[in-house]
């Protein structure tokens, strides 16, 4: 039953996420996420903290709408109905990973001073290193701070398991279309009912849900 | 009551058409508030934190808060979007109860992971010294950011 794979899945990222605030709350000294994500998409060098993270959570709570109101109109049979709902949650879906990979983009190819052995780099956000440490007082760089390096294990968490989730966006985007091509082809109207809809539909909602908290792991607390 | 489209479906909703697209978009609605009001405290947590003497337990209340809220939308999008709602009592019970034992490892680990930082800091002044942000009395405010390519 879709239920308990939920569950199942539920339980992996819940150990992830765990395993997360351990690491965080150990350490004396974690990066601020309102430093660390406030970036838009084409307003350049503004600092806008939660701007585009709040767009990408609305993105995906329409789209587990669209998702309801695509399984809503299977129990009534009405396949026309099922194919626009479900087009627009794919387009949602879509629209999220575009947004992550942005953010991702801009993370990995960012270019901030960082302190190291009395030198200054210029580092991005990868697996290995960070540059969002402690400002290293009295040195700037063109007018802005520069840090020392940041926890390692930052990196590894944030791509990890929002790459992990973002995955799982990917898996439910392709079981949507999925889902869109066998209405199309009447599969649904022909079985009698269109229940496969419902579990898809729940399995896009879990997506949403396990967003909601990764949401507030990593950037409001 | 509405009878389902298919006669195989056994499931039958007990309201009509109108009354579940009023409760969906209720829902939608309630939960944009909550993220809404969960941006709002994220916000203010920044403005505390760049403004003279944070206050510690402020902040940490509004943590709180936050997490509440998520548990809050939680509730909503298991309950109404994925029906859980509609379900037997004891089918919902075989959720509910698991992920109450979830929340207790959730609590447990981060307690640990706290007291693991509360003890170390305690034996280990170097690591105290070394790692412990020092209280800024200029804001900390954010970088220019200046990226590879835009």
């Amino acid at each position: 039953m879709m239920w308990y794979f939920l569950m199942s899945d539920a339980f992996t990222f819940g150990a992830f996420l765990i395993s997360y605030g351990t690491i965080r709350f150990s350490q004396n000294f974690w990066p601020d996420p309102n430093v660390v994500f406030n970036a838009f998409p084409g307003l350049g060098h503004r600092n806008l903290p939660l701007a585009f993270v709040s767009v990408m959570t609305f993105i995906l709570i329409i789209s587990s709408v669209t998702m309801v109101l695509a399984v809503h109109a299977g129990h009534n049979g009405d396949k026309k109905g099922v194919m626009k709902w479900l087009a627009w949650t794919i387009v949602g879906g879509l629209a999220f990973l575009g947004c992550q990979a942005w953010e991702w983009y801009h993370l990995i190819t960012g270019e901030h001073a960082v302190l190291v052995d009395g030198k200054i780099e210029l580092w991005g956000q990868t697996m290995r290193h960070n540059p969002w440490g402690a400002i290293a007082e009295g040195i700037s760089h063109n007018g802005e701070h520069v840090r020392t390096p940041g926890p390692v294990a930052f990196g590894g968490y944030f791509f990890g398991i929002t790459g992990f989730h973002g995955f799982h966006v990917f898996s439910g985007v392709v079981i949507n279309i999925i889902m869109l091509i066998m209405t199309q082809k009447n599969v649904f109207q022909n079985r009698g009912h269109y229940l496969m809809i419902e579990k898809a539909g729940l399995y896009w909602h879990f997506v949403d849900l396990v967003w909601v908290f990764v949401f507030l792991c990593f950037y409001l607390i | 009551m509405q009878h389902p489209a298919f006669e195989e479906v056994s499931f039958h909703h007990h309201t009509d058409d109108e009354t579940f697209k009023k409760k969906v978009r209720k829902t939608t609605i309630l939960l944009s508030v909550i993220t809404l009001i969960e941006l709002a405290i994220g916000l203010s947590i920044y403005t505390i934190h760049k403004g003279e003497n944070p206050s510690h337990l402020l902040v940490l209340m509004f943590k709180g808060m936050v997490c509440i809220l998520t548990l809050a939308k939680a509730y909503y999008i298991v309950s109404v979007f994925m029906h859980l709602g509609d379900e037997i009592r004891n089918m919902i019970m075989t959720i509910v109860v698991p992920l109450l034992l979830f929340t207790w490892f959730i609590i447990a680990f981060i307690a640990d992971g706290n007291s693991y930082k509360n003890l170390r800091n305690t034996y280990d002044p170097h690591f105290k010294e070394t790692t412990m942000p020092k209280e800024h009395h200029t804001t900390e405010t954010p970088v220019e950011k200046k990226s590879g390519k835009e």
